[in-house]
């Protein structure tokens, strides 16, 4: 009877390094595409929201009085719409995956706001 | 007569996904199977009617976590055909490459279920091994290792350079004698065939009759592929991969030969992409119905689109190659041993949250 074919792989995979990490350890960085999360250029943002209209999960709130612009990061799929369609753009992909947060989602929401607008010229 | 019946999932050790069936036993022999369908109906045609036509893309890729980029593609595809949408030919040379890679990751995966579910747990692990390599490969391509989000309605999202495809190409060409390695153990391996040959036979005239596709009717002997006469597969030296015998070792020896195939076609189309942009510009929202074909790796899939000229699409319909594979597997169960039956059901490559959406 042959043997096993699986014999002398069984046994070559003694001396080979293993297939996997030892993962919290050893970490592999991500590729240049990888569609991580994503962050904002506070100072260049005009507000207008069109990021939020296109988000197909609603992840994006832009409030154009208060000048703010936050993402839930748990929401967010990563599919890169709002980097596509922001007319400044100053919506950037990270190939960083966000951290994992806690049960209460604390922490899974960025913010961020604008610069203060210029003191208007008092009036006469 | 006495029977007894015996559930077989929704949850079960050998089903990655929830599918069930009331097995009648006699003993040991199955003589009824009972199917129920409906454990993750997630409801994604109606969203068809509620989102822009462009943004339903994501969506569509969706609906399943193997075959995403297939399904993003025949819905995009679909649209293209009711716009009348001319697609450059570099966009459908990266739509091919990107399918034939998700065809080989989804015959490795259904490798590696099938060694587990006979039991052949070491194979599985060695399969998944190699599988792991062609998910790097999609996320250093498109980002993503599951969700691609790289076909859009007219084309492709994201450019992929010529260089990085015909690295690609190399690797994978790299990859064949280890593919070969594991390979041969399905094809030649004594246990592999004495668990798998002649088991579940399905004749041809049976196999037609049942309306069965993709690996499960080509190993019938039936000469049945999407991919024949799809123009996006113009130029391309392929031929569809047949067997004759209609058993479960048929049904795997068709993908291990598809495997290889693909990877031929990748190399082929990345040899000679063209350079003519990769996305045509939409001009008008979808008026009108359109059909649309593609091979999946389980199979052929069925979109069918129907616009009425606003952005947001009237009804979208999906039928999947499981869909149509269930009725063969109720009548191949009958007469099986009950030791048999996970395998069997495994042979089809089921995808259940495909088939419910």
């Amino acid at each position: 009877m042959a043997i096993s074919p699986l014999i002398p792989a069984a046994l070559a995979n003694l001396f080979k390094k293993p297939a996997t990490r030892l993962y919290p350890h050893e970490v592999r960085e991500p590729f240049a595409r990888t569609r991580g999360s994503i962050t904002m250029r506070e100072a260049e943002c005009i507000f207008c929201g069109i990021c939020q209209n296109k988000c197909p999960s609603k992840a994006i709130t832009v409030v154009r009085a208060e000048k703010t612009w936050q993402v839930d990061q748990l929401r967010c799929l990563a599919c890169m719409r709002c980097v596509e369609v922001c007319p400044k753009k100053c919506i950037e992909a990270r190939s960083a995956r966000p951290a994992p947060y806690g049960s209460d989602r604390a922490g899974s929401v960025e913010k961020k706001t604008g610069p203060a607008a210029p003191p208007t010229a008092p009036a006469k | 007569m006495k029977t007894t019946i015996v559930p077989l999932g929704p949850q079960h050790p050998v089903l990655p996904e929830p599918l069930s069936f009331d097995l009648v036993l006699d003993n040991e022999r199955v003589i009824d199977a009972v199917p129920s369908i409906g454990f993750i109906h997630r409801g994604l045609e109606l969203l068809a009617p509620k989102r822009d036509f462009e943004e339903y893309v994501m969506i569509a890729e969706r609906v399943c976590g193997i075959c995403s980029f297939m399904h993003g593609m025949g819905y995009s595809s679909a649209v293209e055909s009711v716009l009348a949408l001319p697609v450059p030919r570099r966009a459908r040379q990266l739509r091919v490459i990107l399918a034939e890679l998700s065809r080989v990751h989804s015959h490795l995966l259904w490798l590696g279920l099938a060694a587990d579910a006979f039991g052949f747990e070491n194979l599985f692990m060695q399969t998944w091994r190699l599988r792991e390599e062609v998910l790097d490969m999609f996320e250093e391509t498109t980002g993503g290792r599951v969700i691609f989000n790289i076909v859009k309605v007219g084309g492709m999202r994201k450019d992929i350079e010529d260089a990085t495809l015909s690295r690609i190409s190399s690797r994978l060409t790299a990859m064949k004698p280890q593919l070969k390695e594991i390979t041969d153990i399905f094809l030649n391996d004594y246990t592999v065939k004495h668990r798998l040959s002649g088991l579940a036979v399905l004749p041809e005239a049976e196999a037609r009759e049942l309306g069965v596709v993709g690996p499960m009717l080509r190993a019938s002997g039936v000469v049945s592929d999407q991919r024949l006469g799809n123009p996006m597969y113009e130029g391309l030296r392929w031929e569809a991969a047949v067997e004759k015998d209609g058993d479960c070792h048929a049904r795997c020896r068709v993908r291990v030969k598809e495997i290889f195939q693909s990877i031929d076609i990748i190399a082929q189309a990345a040899g000679a992409m063209a350079a003519d942009g990769i996305a045509a510009k939409i001009a008008s929202a979808p008026n009108g119905e359109a059909f649309y074909r593609a091979e999946q790796p389980r199979g052929e899939a069925i979109y069918y689109v129907r616009g009425n000229g606003t952005r947001m699409l009237e009804r979208f319909r999906l039928r999947t190659p499981t869909f149509a594979n269930v009725p063969a597997v109720v009548k191949l169960l009958k007469g099986t041993e009950l030791a048999d039956v996970p395998t069997i059901i495994l042979t089809i490559d089921p995808c259940i949250s495909c088939m419910e959406r």
